[in-house]
């Protein structure tokens, strides 16, 4: 089990808010930005106690950034090119690995996948980011994985 | 591109709102220095002289759980208050407190300490003789030392038997200086 501590959560707003305002500018336009923002570190302060660990909290915190720019339904960008940008800002090579392999998988299977196996985040994490079940986020990465072997056969 | 202020202090009072946090700070400034006030949802956990709320963060994080965010209004009760007393203008705190983590001595003791009244000063002596531990007077001492919401519970008010202000966590001035100002009569 890893057992890198949480930061308090201080810390992490202080080191994610700017770069998750720039990204939520760029997606859902000024006008929307700051009810984006507000909502966004909203629901990560509730899924904060949640987290098993410290590692890749940029990735989750702009996979829920990427959910709540989809609830607000405005210029909604699919989950599919938001997640993308979480290789740019959070590069690690298992992403690159798994990046052109699910390339071709839906929106939400591609992110489960990602989260769990490119940046290794546990189910009840993943659901946290996309804000559905730890059922769901578990659904979601396992049929993401058949469809890849499918693809790749 | 750089969060707006407004933006960003609007999501620190929403948080605080919603009930969302372990723990809420701020810095704050009074007549003995930048003072760090840090609550809980049961009451006041923290009032530190060390401002550096960095690390203080991390103290609470590890005491309280890692929702720790600097939020002025989960904290407006204790300036407040802090404020009408070093004006002047109140002698008794009615501020609830959080202890979670102190050991069952360190409760009982900051317990009596409380009853010390405004402008008074006892001993350590004393105040281990009231918890029912008269030779307790040096592990008293510790627990002043230690003592984690300095002011509201009046460690300032305890000095040695020979009426030397012997120590104080934030400094022998700042203790000369709350004494002073509650008018207090050292002997």
């Amino acid at each position: 089990m890893d057992t890198v501590r949480l930061p308090p959560f201080e810390r992490f707003y202080e080191e994610n808010r700017d770069p998750v305002y720039a990204h939520l500018r760029r997606v859902v336009g000024a006008g929307a930005a700051d009810d984006a923002f507000q909502e966004t570190f909203l629901r990560a302060l509730r899924g904060y106690p949640k987290l098993r660990h410290g590692e890749h909290l940029r990735a989750w915190v702009f996979t829920i950034a990427a959910r709540v720019a989809i609830d607000l339904g405005r210029r909604a960008k699919p989950t599919v090119e938001l997640v993308e940008e979480l290789g740019v800002s959070d590069s690690r090579p298992a992403y690159a690995e798994l990046e052109h392999l699910a390339g071709e998988l839906p929106g939400k299977e591609r992110a489960a996948v990602i989260l769990r196996y490119g940046y290794d985040l546990s189910y009840a994490d993943i659901a946290v980011a996309l804000d559905s079940s730890e059922d769901a986020a578990r659904q979601a990465a396992s049929s993401g994985v058949r469809r890849l072997r499918r693809n790749l056969t | 591109m750089t969060v707006p202020a407004q933006l960003d202090r609007r999501f620190r009072e929403a948080a605080a709102y919603e009930g969302l946090l372990d723990v809420g700070f701020d810095v704050v400034d009074s007549p003995v220095g930048a003072l760090l006030l840090a609550a809980t949802p049961r009451g006041v956990c923290r009032i530190s002289y060390d401002a550096d709320p960095e690390a203080q963060a991390e103290r609470l994080a590890r005491v309280y759980g890692p929702r720790v965010l600097r939020a002025p209004r989960a904290v407006d009760g204790a300036k407040r208050e802090l404020d009408e007393y070093f004006h002047g203008r109140r002698e008794a705190f009615d501020l609830s407190v959080d202890l979670t983590g102190a050991a069952e001595f360190t409760r009982d003791v900051l317990r009596e300490l409380a009853r010390v009244p405004f402008g008074e000063v006892t001993t350590y002596g004393q105040l281990a003789a009231r918890v029912g531990r008269p030779r307790a007077a040096r592990a008293v001492g510790t627990v002043m030392n230690r003592n984690p919401i300095p002011i509201v519970l009046p460690c300032h008010r305890v000095v040695g038997s020979t009426g030397s202000l012997v120590g104080y966590a934030g400094g022998l001035d700042r203790k000369e200086q709350l004494l002073k100002l509650e008018g207090a009569r050292l002997f």
